[in-house]
């Protein structure tokens, strides 16, 4: 039997500690950071973060590899002709809803 | 310069693709969630108060588990350790000026795709663009939630399958472009899928969590970047405003 008590306690600190490291460096690094080092580690950071949250785990989102790498290529074809998020995105659904059919 | 208004609109109209994303991600959640024993009305809240996905799918599975507050707390901040970084780089990117409710009000909003939107405008972000661009994520998120916690049957399996493309789609759709004009970022974008790819396939490296790994992969990644290609950032332009 679950215990509600514990249970909305636990979403209290989940929470917490998810927000916490949002609003931490946000709220202390109130200035221009000079060194241009870090300046540029920092401009590097959200490319590093796109790859490192698309690969490999996009191979694993649909119900097959294949559908998947299928829904990948689409996806990089249009966003290599530079087309809105949202036509990149129903595009690689679409693909990969009609290969699931199929498979 | 934009008015506030104007950045909001704006703002508003970039958090649209990101919050049709959510949905499908959102529902399945609130479906699983609601299936694991969890009242319907919890796992709304988990969403609105929690508002990120790897970090509550983990902490919701070991509500349902039954593990101890530590473990569930301990997980899901390892999980969204990642924030961090994030969060730092935004700092360089806000109006210098923005007060300290500001930047507690929409750091809140700070997601993996609200970041990575944020992140790819020209010119300095202001209150009004950020708020703008985290609201229609945010409902999205609950949206899809309510919808998975309420419905009595899963979608088809084809459907939640492709759906489950989604956000990585966008995330190429945001990463292609900058990619086609930059040597250093495909180089940096290069390190940081190997350094995944790596820590995901080599068994020695099984015990880290997706957290760390995309914590690890980045900090190597954008390391590299800054090492070999330091003058990449272009100079921002002040009176450009969103």
């Amino acid at each position: 039997m679950l215990d509600i008590k514990h249970a909305f306690l636990a979403v209290l600190l989940m929470a917490l500690v998810t927000y916490i490291p949002r609003v931490l460096p946000v709220s202390i690094v109130r200035r221009q950071i000079q060194s241009k080092y870090i300046k540029s580690f920092l401009y590097y950071v959200p490319f590093a973060v796109l790859g490192a949250l698309t690969f490999p785990n996009v191979f694993y989102a649909t119900g097959s590899i294949l559908t998947a790498v299928a829904g990948v290529v689409v996806a990089l074809i249009l966003a290599g002709r530079e087309k809105s998020l949202a036509v990149v995105a129903m595009g690689s659904i679409l693909t990969v809803f009609v290969l699931e059919l199929f498979l | 310069m934009k008015t506030g208004r104007e950045a909001f609109t704006y703002g508003w109209k970039r958090g649209i693709p990101i919050a049709l994303g959510y949905i499908p991600v959102s529902f399945t959640f609130g479906f699983m969630a609601v299936s694991g024993g969890l009242p319907a009305w919890l796992v709304i809240f988990i969403s609105l108060s929690n508002l990120t996905s790897a970090g509550q799918f983990a902490g919701t599975n070991l509500i349902i588990g039954g593990a101890g507050l530590v473990e569930i707390m301990l997980t899901t901040f390892v999980i969204n350790i990642r924030y961090m970084l994030m969060s730092l780089s935004i700092s360089q990117k806000i109006e210098p000026g923005m007060s300290l409710i500001k930047r507690m009000i929409f750091a809140f909003g700070i997601t993996d795709e609200t970041f990575s939107v944020a992140s790819m405008e020209s010119g300095r972000l202001s209150f009004s663009y950020l708020v703008g661009l985290i609201l229609a994520p945010i409902a999205g998120w609950s949206l899809g939630t309510t919808m998975g916690a309420l419905i009595t049957k899963a979608m088809p399996d084809s459907l939640a399958m492709a759906m489950g493309i989604a956000l990585y789609a966008m995330f190429i759709a945001i990463i292609i472009p900058p990619m086609k004009k930059s040597r250093p970022v495909v180089l940096v974008v290069g390190i940081s899928v190997l350094v995944t790819c790596l820590l995901y396939y080599v068994p020695f490296f099984s015990f880290i969590s997706s957290g760390f790994r995309v914590i690890m992969a980045t900090v190597v990644a954008a390391a590299f970047g800054a090492g070999l290609f330091p003058a990449e950032e272009k100079e921002e332009k002040e009176d450009v405003r969103y």
